[in-house]
């Protein structure tokens, strides 16, 4: 058995199993899913922002030629099902009963024969609506003359959701009362949107014989939908089969139920029909969860020699018309306290004050691990006005004050314990790959021709892989993912995992790590994902958790099955299986290494005649429940170079450099497509992507016309590299990829182009930094985007 | 998927044919020349039109561009990626391959037409921006016949030109003259998007001096073209001060709004940029003879 660079047995870089099928157009998505007699539905949203629903009138509607049903709020509340829980234990309208919230809120679904039906039908819906006054900025959420958004909630009559802090206030406060320098920045990490390709639907299929539901859906999350559904809809869980076939992004977009979705089961039990629902563009980028949308006020405390001792943040997060945002319920703002950084601190705070808006809800999404974006990108937006105002190199003043490798594991102030890290390292390596002191003399060189070059640095520390289940649950449920391993009697592997591929290339990860473990090749590893019935109960796929949790669950089962395989060699050989050594694929007999037998001759003995010891079962197969001890740690170091057009404003991205260390790394191939996709968010982020409202609530964001994301164009060749520093509580070491560039590039890029525009005096630049934006901030008139 | 409401769906094989059904039609008929500003419209049903006379088969017939008389002549079905591929175009009126490269995405070019993109006279259009700029004049064809008008007559608007019922713009005629040369310069937000200001400029140089100067603004509620600052430099010696000149008049009259491509105040300054970069561009062209 060889394994050579394409096709290694184990860890390598393999190209993606699952290639072949999305290449060829063969990938089956949910609007893919054709059911004979299937129905189409469509959802009527609402033009107002805030409005009072005064009456509904269906009628028209009802009689089109093609309609089989029109479901408004009345029907559903008539079901108990007008309003959901959301993932933040607060509740959510499915269709608008008394007033509506947000611009694009669900009214009304229609059923009809196909979608061009059933978008027509909406225009003959007659809605009523009395308009109401509208908040859309967070800052004035609270007002006291800011009209109350969840007047539906008992006793409710502010905009607030909830206050959380973490860390020590009085220590934090102590030690800015006796530092030397003391600097403070408001910034917007701005309403952006994950926009995935494809956009969320669902197919309903609910059997009124059996009394079953089978729901195709885009869920990042398949298991914990069904005990949702099971629960909302008040369906016998074993009754309900999700399958999320190929999803095209999810990004966290997928995370949540949406109105549609529980529109379509309740339109399948109304008509008796399959019914089939997929928003479009517009309803996706205007109604699903939205990212971000933090006004932090940050201030950071240092020596006026450069040590760096308390970073302290207020935050306002809008969370839009309801709560829906998904994160650990002892969390209510993600993991935002890991704002502490990859940095040696004496003291830290945070208060975060989660506010209601008329605006569309989420806020956890886009590949942020649960906030640590915000997180990241505040704490090193204020390291970079600190090197500033200490007239210091923002690379030295970032390796001077970075946790140092012999303090891991190390406790942070804010109460996370970070695994391992070794963080001087991957700077220094960023900063030669660049030629940081090359570049900064070319930047002083063009300054003196009145060019405009910046040079920003980024270094983030993210906490991935939620969670241990003594600290983290999602509405009760622990964030622990199971794996099934099943081994055919010739060798060949099955295994079945809880988590949810969008794009990542699980089938392929997966099977590496279980391929690495047994020593058989990956190609004989069969990946199951997606489908409720056919693998075991886990919490999904989002916060970079896959590899970290339901990774090391493939991991734990492969091995439970290699010791199975020893008790079985053991009977083989007859010889004690305490004399037993393995090497890749293979139980041999210490000392005598021609005596022993592959795991495709066990598993056949396994399943075949061979007399085993007593109380051991026939078979391979083996499962696990892999609850993780803590989370991981995964960091890395970014360099931006930008060239900002003194005329225009407009900022190019001409270089960036980033060096990952996720630990152990399974697939190299999959691990750079992750950076490459992350770094192409944080352009996209960074220059030009912003859900924008009016004062009227009207979202301008509503097309991928005014909506931008970036094109091969706005980036540069990325020039990635890396460190490996594995997770030591980690059964391969490995942390988690996912989500690292997207966290970790905006702020690199943004320090960037506050470098450049430093001739014009220039402190912070909110993103998304715009040719217009950039220009203002120019003249000292940058204002936050609205 | 955004669908659009129901319509009928029309082929016209040549010109006389695509005449025919739109007089028979009527007002509620439109043509699908390209179809990527239609279509996604249709989608978000910002229009509703009734039928749909789709003459891509004229393709053939009206997708050149070539000299004649004097001109530049561009059939009205020739498409962004055709003129973004001249030679012709990129020897004798370089503004085409400026822009070109900086409308929408090679999908989009490939379907796009002149013709569409002109008569669909969005207000940030670059191609309109062009025509002007170089003092291009339309060719109209009725069932009676053809008209020639100049751009200042044809667009009269956003979303509005001289094209009446029962009328299609058949060509574009550019004329040409030794010194002549051309540029347009802009600035999006993305490759591909719409401008958030451009300009495009031309001069015709006779004996060190600019004998014709043709400045056309987009997406910033400028004229079709920018009259005073073209009057501006007519017989001045290129210069920078002549240039921030024109480029002061062209800001003076044109009104852009703030939107979430830029703040009125930005346009304008990226306005006067963009306006002195094309014309320094144009003029550096036009006594190289490059076009």
């Amino acid at each position: 058995m060889s394994t050579t660079e394409e096709r290694p047995i184990g860890f390598g870089r393999l190209k993606r199993k699952e290639d072949a099928r999305f290449i060829r157009g063969q990938g089956r998505y949910v609007d893919d899913v054709q059911l004979p007699g299937m129905l189409h539905g469509a959802v009527l949203r609402s033009p107002y922002a805030h409005a009072r629903i005064v009456s509904i009138d269906v009628s028209a509607a009802q009689q089109h030629p093609k309609v089989h049903a029109v479901l408004t709020g009345r029907d559903l509340d008539g079901l108990g099902l007008a309003w959901m829980p959301t993932l933040s234990m607060d509740t959510q309208a499915v269709l608008a009963t008394d007033k509506v919230r947000f611009q694009g809120q669900e009214v009304a679904f229609v059923i009809a024969d196909d979608r061009y039906a059933a978008r027509d039908a909406l225009e003959l819906i007659d809605v009523d609506y009395e308009p109401l006054p509208v908040v859309v900025n967070a800052r004035r959420a609270l007002d006291a003359d800011a009209p109350v958004i969840r007047d539906d909630l008992e006793g409710k009559a502010d905009n607030r959701i909830f206050d959380w802090e973490a860390g020590d206030r009085a220590a934090t406060d102590a030690v800015f009362a006796r530092a030397d320098v003391v600097v403070s920045e408001e910034m917007l990490y701005p309403r952006v949107h994950p926009a995935p390709m494809e956009t969320c639907g669902a197919v309903a299929d609910y059997d009124a014989v059996e009394g079953s539901l089978t729901l195709w859906s885009t869920t990042q999350a398949p298991h914990a939908h069904r005990t949702l559904f099971a629960l909302v809809a008040r369906l016998p869980e074993q009754k309900i089969r999700v399958i999320a076939p190929d999803i095209g992004g999810g990004f966290g977009n997928k995370v949540g139920i949406y109105p549609g979705y529980v529109c379509a089961v309740v339109g399948s039990i109304v008509t008796g029909r399959p019914v089939k629902w997929m928003e479009d563009r517009s309803e996706n980028l205007m109604a699903t969860s939205f990212a971000r949308d933090y006004v932090m006020r940050g201030s950071i405390a240092a020596t006026r020699d450069g040590r760096i001792l308390a970073v302290r943040v207020d935050v306002i997060a809008d969370h839009g018309a309801f709560n829906a945002t998904a994160q650990p319920t002892k969390y209510p703002a993600g993991f935002f306290h890991v704002f502490t950084g990859s940095y040696e601190l004496e003291a830290a705070h945070c208060a975060v004050t989660g506010v209601y808006t008329n605006k569309a809800p989420g806020g956890v999404a886009y590949a942020c691990s649960f906030r640590v974006t915000e997180a990241v990108y505040l704490v090193e937006r204020m390291v970079d006005l600190l090197a500033r105002e200490l007239d210091a190199d923002p690379a030295q003043l970032r390796l001077a004050n970075l946790i140092r490798p012999d303090r891991f594991p190390y406790e942070a102030k804010t109460g996370w314990v970070y695994d391992s890290g070794d963080y001087e390292t991957a700077l220094r390596k960023a900063l030669e790959m660049a030629g940081y002191e090359q570049l900064r003399a070319e930047q002083a060189e063009r300054r003196e021709r009145g060019e405009l070059m910046g040079i920003g640095l980024g270094f983030f520390t993210e906490a991935v892989g939620a969670g241990p289940r003594k600290h983290m649950d999602i509405l009760g449920l622990g964030m622990a993912d199971a794996a099934e391993l099943r081994v055919h009697p010739t060798g060949k592997a099955q295994l079945g995992i809880s988590v949810q591929t969008q794009g990542q290339g699980h089938e392929t990860t997966f099977a590496q790590i279980v391929a690495q473990e047994l020593g058989i090749p990956p190609e004989d590893v069969e990946v199951v994902h997606g489908d409720t019935d056919r693998t075991p109960f886990g919490l999904g796929t989002y916060g970079s958790r896959s590899t970290p949790v339901s990774g090391a669950a493939a991991a734990v089962v492969a091995r439970k099955v290699r010791d199975k395989a020893r008790v079985v060699a053991s009977a083989m050989l007859e010889v004690s299986a305490d004399d037993l050594e393995w090497e890749r694929g293979r139980w041999f007999v210490r000392g005598d290494p021609d005596q022993g037998a592959t795991i495709q001759e066990i598993a056949m003995a396994a399943h075949g005649t061979v007399e085993l010891p007593k109380g051991v079962e026939a078979g391979l197969d083996s499962e696990t429940v892999y609850d993780p001890p803590n989370l991981t740690f995964p960091f890395g170091a970014y360099l931006c170079v930008v060239d900002v057009d003194p005329g225009t404003g407009k900022v190019t991205v001409r270089r960036f450099v980033a060096v990952d260390d996720c630990g152990t790394r399974i697939n190299p191939i999959i691990i750079e497509g992750q950076v490459h996709g992350g770094l192409a968010d944080g352009v996209g982020m960074a220059l030009m992507e912003l859900i924008a409202f009016d004062e009227d609530g009207n979202c301008l964001g509503g097309s991928l016309m005014d909506y931008l994301i970036p094109t091969a164009l706005e980036v540069p060749d990325w020039e990635t590299g890396f460190t490996v520093t594995p997770s030591p509580h980690h059964p391969i070491g490995a942390k988690g990829i996912g989500e690292s560039a997207t966290v970790g590039s905006p702020p690199a890029i943004v320090n960037a182009v506050v470098d450049a525009l430093r001739p014009y005096g220039v402190r912070h630049v909110d993103m998304p930094c715009t040719p217009s934006r950039v220009w203002e901030a120019m003249q000292g008139r940058g204002a936050p985007p609205q | 998927m955004q669908v659009p409401p129901q319509f009928e769906y029309e082929r016209a094989t040549s010109i006389e044919q695509a005449l025919e059904l739109l007089a028979r039609l009527g007002p509620e008929a439109r043509l699908l020349a390209g179809g990527h500003s239609l279509l996604p419209m249709m989608k978000l049903r910002l229009a509703a039109p009734e039928h749909l006379i789709d003459i891509d088969p004229l393709a053939d017939e009206l997708g050149y561009v070539r000299e004649q008389d004097g001109e530049l002549r561009i059939g009205a079905m020739t498409r962004h990626r055709e003129l973004l591929d001249s030679e012709l175009l990129r020897r004798r009126a370089a503004i085409f391959a400026d822009a070109e490269r900086v409308i929408a995405d090679p999908v989009v070019r490939n379907r796009g037409t002149i013709g569409g993109a002109l008569c669909q006279a969005d207000p940030a259009e670059d191609l309109s921006a062009v025509c002007a700029a170089v003092g291009a004049r339309v060719v109209i064809r009725g069932r009676d016949g053809e008209r020639v008008v100049v751009m200042p007559e044809f667009h009269r608007g956003p979303y509005e030109t001289a094209v009446g019922e029962a009328e299609m713009v058949t060509e574009v005629r550019i004329p040409l003259s030794p010194g002549f040369g051309s540029a347009y310069e802009k600035v999006e937000r993305r490759v591909g998007d719409w401008a958030v200001a451009a300009a495009g400029a031309s001069v015709r140089m006779d004996d060190g001096e600019i004998a014709r100067a043709g400045i056309a603004l987009a997406a910033v509620g400028a004229g079709v073209t920018s009259a005073e600052a073209e009057a501006a430099l007519a017989g001045r010696r290129p210069s920078e001060e002549a240039f921030a000149e024109a480029a002061r008049l062209a800001v003076e009259h044109c009104s852009p709004v703030d939107d979430q491509r830029g703040s009125a105040e930005y346009k304008r300054h990226v306005a006067g940029e963009l306006t002195r970069r094309a014309l320094r561009r144009a003029t550096a062209r036009a006594l190289r003879e490059e076009g």
